[in-house]
């Protein structure tokens, strides 16, 4: 056996070592590293085999292959183009009969496509609203509501609408600022105008609202305005008001339709 | 043992003379001509450890309380999606193991189709008559993108969640058909029950099946063309010179197979890859930071990170921002990428076929257009890192967001005109056309013949 086999025969061996190794990985509990290992072991082992083989046992031969012209001879393409044209006569002879098997297959074909319309509900009205409604109380997601003097000054918390807890259109921040009315509480939607990602960074040192997704950078000094980043549109605010009982309510839906735009919010 | 099989085979097909043919076929040596194997393997792997992960997974937005090994999620609730994700990296033996092989050659395969495609591209191998074949190559890579984005998505995760939500608001970009195409692909208003089951659909049937079908084609168009070559002595338009498939080609390709192999489970055993249980489960009001998207999706969401906030409003209708670079970029370079083989044979005004190829260096512009190109989508892919970028330079955002804005331009012009640079100094460099053979003649004198 030649130094060069005995190489190879050294590899296949790490194979096989490879795969008992698995075995036993696998058998004994299935210790993640050790089965990867072993796998990674046996498949290293061919691979080194195979260089092995195709270095030295391999002969080193060429062959040549002839490449036709793909472009057939002129007698075969004129051959194939008569068979085309004697295959297409019998429709194209009644151009009404041709002309009404295109109409029946659009039909047809229209109607077979129809189905693809059950996959869905139609979008309707849908993405113009969310659940807030006039007197809904705004909850945290643990279901407590918010009441007034709740939220410190700088700080922001996640809200839904009372009965629609997690749902995603709806869901708001409500932050407080030094000032302003409502002792400086706005509520804003958190569904990105731009990708819709939740709008979760508060910067209260400049009050301003950062989406972590792409960038967009939103005023609340200013209702929610775009200040940088590819955002388009404000951030839709929420109107709210404290019930007699001090508790954060809405005083309605958003006014404009949330999160990321669409060909009909016109 | 193999010779009976063969007549075994010959006496019910007749197959000898294309066996014959098919075990000497002639495979031009040089190891670029190797890289689209990678992704057959690669192709292949995931398609085993796909299997496998299918046995386990659930693709339902259901909730559930999540009861296994572990222990930081035990008692929450979370969708059957991503407890089944857990439950078949933790409880399921091997299942982490396949469950890492699977993500990693799934990155692998995706960007070997990259470097594929640019070898093509670069050798001018795209030429006619295998303008035809470079349309399948292309339309794979767009495929590959989905399946792979499919794929990520369906753990559930916060992660992939975000990422879902954001390919759903590019979905709704798409003028007139964009809110009904959200509503019909996904089942509803995002995020939906039906939408992982309409995944599952597309990951492990529809795109797989349209994959393995145009691979299938790639190949046999291959095998009916022929391999191009590069120029040498004997190698003309007309033939292809190279080693046999058996033995000498089957051997090497085993090679590539094993070092794939190795590859992808080396880096599933020792590379964490989208721990899901660090992202937790998604919730619509949460969201990871820095959070970036597998590589190849990387240029799309660096687009958006870069993109201007124009949209377009008219007539009660609205364009939003996220269309123009998420989809019309996209689909612009796709489009241009399908008809390059076109645009470039009008650019050269050179209607023949070639199976003879370039060098890169020789064709300059084109090495500068590829070259461009790469930097073009690497300018966005660094984009995609923006915030990561602002964390570590301890620069704002924003400056960060005009400076990649800038690189997106500059560079590619830059990497055009240096690499074009490059190419024409090394091809002047390199001997001439005037390079001779010698040959002794009957008088046992010498002289020269010009080498083709």
């Amino acid at each position: 056996m030649s130094i060069q086999e005995r190489s190879i025969a050294a590899t296949l061996g790490l194979a096989i070592l490879g795969g008992l190794g698995f075995i036993v990985a696998y058998t004994c509990g299935g210790d993640h590293r050790w089965m990867g290992l072993s796998a990674t072991v046996a498949f290293v082992g061919f691979l080194l085999a195979a260089l092995g083989w195709a270095r030295w046992l391999v002969p080193r031969e060429q062959v040549v292959d002839e490449i036709v012209s793909f472009a057939s001879e002129n007698a075969e393409r004129e051959a194939a183009l008569h068979a085309t044209r004697q295959g297409e006569m019998p429709f194209l002879r009644s151009a009404l009969l041709t002309r009404l098997l295109l109409g029946a297959l659009g039909v047809v074909g229209l109607a077979m496509l129809l189905p693809i319309r059950s996959l869905g509900p139609a979008p309707g009205r849908t993405l113009f609203s969310t659940r807030w409604r006039l007197g809904l109380r705004a909850l945290r997601e643990d279901g407590r509501p918010l009441k007034r003097g709740d939220l410190e000054v700088g700080s922001v918390v996640t809200v839904f609408p009372e009965g629609a807890i997690g749902d995603a259109r709806s869901q708001a921040l409500v932050l407080r600022l030094p000032d302003g009315k409502l002792d400086g509480l706005q509520a804003y939607s958190k569904v990105c105008t731009h990708a819709g990602c939740p709008v979760a960074l508060y910067r209260a040192a400049t009050e301003q609202l950062l989406c972590p997704c792409h960038q967009s950078l939103f005023d609340v000094r200013a209702d929610g305005r775009v200040v940088s980043g590819p955002a388009d549109r404000p951030l839709p605010r929420l109107p709210i008001a404290f019930d007699t009982n001090g508790f954060l309510i809405a005083l309605g839906d958003f006014p404009v339709p949330v999160g990321p735009g669409f060909w009909q919010d016109g | 043992m193999l010779e009976r099989f063969v007549l075994w085979v010959d006496d019910r097909l007749g197959a000898a003379n294309f066996i014959r043919h098919a075990l000497r076929k002639a495979f031009p040596d040089h190891w670029s001509f190797m890289l689209g194997e990678i992704n057959v393997y690669a192709f292949l792997i995931l398609l085993g450890t796909g299997t496998f992960l299918a046995f386990f997974f659930q693709p339902s937005a259901e909730k559930t309380i999540y009861h296994g090994s572990y222990a930081l999620l035990n008692g929450v609730a979370v969708s059957q999606a991503y407890a089944s994700a857990l439950r078949l990296s933790f409880d399921v033996r091997a299942g982490l193991l396949v469950r890492q092989i699977h993500h990693w050659a799934a990155l692998i395969f995706v960007a070997g189709i990259v470097v594929h495609m640019a070898r093509v591209f670069l050798t001018g191998a795209f030429r006619k008559p295998r303008d035809i074949n470079w349309m399948v190559g292309v339309a794979l890579l767009a495929m590959a993108m989905f399946e792979g984005f499919s794929g990520y998505s369906l753990p559930d995760d916060l992660l992939s969640g975000t990422g879902l939500h954001i390919a759903d608001s590019v979905l709704l970009s798409i003028p007139i058909v964009g809110t009904w195409a959200s509503f019909l692909l996904l089942g509803g208003d995002f995020p939906s029950a039906a939408m992982f089951a309409r995944l599952f659909v597309a990951h492990v049937f529809l795109l797989p099946a349209a994959i393995g079908g145009a691979i299938a084609l790639h190949l046999a168009i291959l095998w009916r063309q022929k391999h191009a070559q590069f120029p040498g002595p004997g190698r003309t338009e007309h033939n292809v010179v190279g080693s046999p498939l058996v033995p000498t080609y089957a051997v090497k390709s085993l090679a590539l197979l094993a070092a794939t192999a190795a590859t992808v489970t080396g880096l599933g055993t020792f590379v964490q890859i989208n721990p899901i249980w660090l992202f937790g489960p998604y919730h619509a009001w949460q969201v990871l930071t820095p959070a970036q998207p597998d590589w190849y999706i990387g240029p799309i969401d660096g687009a958006l990170r870069l993109s201007f906030p124009w949209s377009l409003r008219f007539w009660g209708h609205l364009i939003p921002s996220p269309f123009f670079p998420a989809v019309l970029l996209p689909g612009a370079i796709f489009t241009f990428l399908f008809l390059w083989p076109v645009i470039d044979r009008m650019i050269r005004r050179d209607p023949e076929s070639h199976h003879l190829l370039d060098r890169a260096r020789d064709v300059p512009w084109r090495m500068g257009l590829g070259v461009a190109l790469t930097l073009f989508a690497g300018g966005f892919t660094l984009a995609a890192s923006s915030d990561v970028q602002a964390r570590y330079l301890h620069l704002s955002v924003v400056t960060i967001t005009v400076v990649d804005r800038w690189v997106c331009v500059l560079a590619p012009l830059a990497g055009f005109f240096i690499a074009r640079a490059i190419c024409i100094a090394l091809r002047d460099a390199q001997p001439g056309p005037n390079r001779v053979r010698l040959f002794r003649n009957a008088n046992g004198g010498f002289e020269e013949r010009p080498l083709p």
